[in-house]
């Protein structure tokens, strides 16, 4: 499995942290797949101290810490959050959210390109949710990104791999980069589907913790991304128009 | 002294942000951001506030 900024995870899949039932069945999701991956984000702290029970909860679970910048939409509001979060979960990991679009939550890759190129400057390890267009992956890379993260489908949109084709195109583009389909994950399927087009992780969030049961669909995306990340490596046929016996004619008995 | 605190207008007496922390007890794990430009933590004893300030306090919550 390729290094995300010189670290090595030990399964491939990243689980977001929003909207689950309750923080006993968050922490119950990751126990029960084994994801090491958190991804996490930073709001107005209110009274009570709700950040830190969160924080304590995360802790415990011994994950990777990914901080988001989701909601942001212009550099400044993106860089700014980023170097909050850097000091708030000392890492230097940011999920770089930069949404363009408030129905589709499409990035606006214009300006993650140059959010990108800022915070790799500041000290960043930058992991950009992008689109599937192969120049704006060139330019986050040339920005200084070294893992790229397209969308599957709009985020909670549960549609599974809108473009696949394009997917391909990417692995095959950049045969050497930590690729991660984040988002649009809706079923197991599309997260080893993912694997099976040669990504290297899955991020998903809505598809664990909407699901009726978040622990079992958990353990269910985990199984899945190991199927497809084994099948990957044991290069698939490929699909065929006709039918071809698989059991030998040689010696077949004369019983017509 | 009145100033805004992650969108509400308050009346606060500190006159730094590391006394505001204090005085609205924000101890725990946050970031803060003044006027929309992030303040480290060890900035915030020097972050002297003004009439008007607007004040970010944020904590870690729940992402995807």
């Amino acid at each position: 499995m390729k290094r995300f900024y010189g670290t090595d995870l030990p399964n491939p899949l990243m689980l977001g942290t929003a909207q689950y039932p309750s923080p006993a069945i968050l922490e119950q999701a990751f126990r029960a797949s084994g994801a090491a991956v958190a991804t996490v984000s930073l709001r107005r702290e209110g009274a009570g101290g709700a950040g830190d029970t969160f924080w304590k909860l995360i802790e415990d679970l011994g994950v990777l810490v990914l901080p988001n910048t989701a909601g942001c939409h212009t550099v400044k509001e993106a860089v700014t959050t980023a170097h909050m979060a850097r000091e708030v979960f000392g890492t230097r990991w940011i999920k770089l959210e930069l949404i363009g679009h408030t129905d589709s939550l499409q990035p606006d890759v214009f300006q993650l390109v140059e959010a990108a190129r800022i915070l790799t400057g500041d000290g960043f390890q930058v992991f950009p949710y992008t689109t599937e267009d192969l120049i704006v992956a060139e330019r986050l890379l040339t920005a200084g990104c070294e893992v790229l993260m397209p969308w599957g489908a709009p985020i909670g949109s549960g549609r599974g791999l809108n473009n696949p084709y394009a997917l391909r195109a990417m692995r095959a583009e950049f045969p050497d980069v930590p690729l991660v389909v984040d988002a649009g994950i809706g079923l197991p399927s599309h997260a080893a589907q993912a694997m099976e087009l040669g990504f290297d992780a899955v991020l998903l969030n809505t598809a664990v913790a909407r699901a009726g049961d978040p622990v079992l669909m958990a353990r269910a995306m985990m199984d899945a991304v190991e199927a497809g990340r084994l099948a990957y490596g044991a290069d698939p046929i490929d699909a065929r128009d006709m039918a071809e016996a698989s059991t030998p004619v040689i010696g077949k008995a004369f019983l017509a | 002294m009145k100033i805004v605190i992650n969108g509400e207008s308050c009346e606060v007496v500190a006159g730094t942000l590391a006394d505001l922390l204090e005085e609205r007890a924000l101890a725990g794990r946050v970031a803060t951001a003044v006027n929309e430009t992030f303040v480290p933590a060890a900035q915030r004893p020097a972050c002297k506030l003004q009439e008007g300030d607007r004040v970010e306090i944020l904590a870690p919550m729940q992402g995807g």
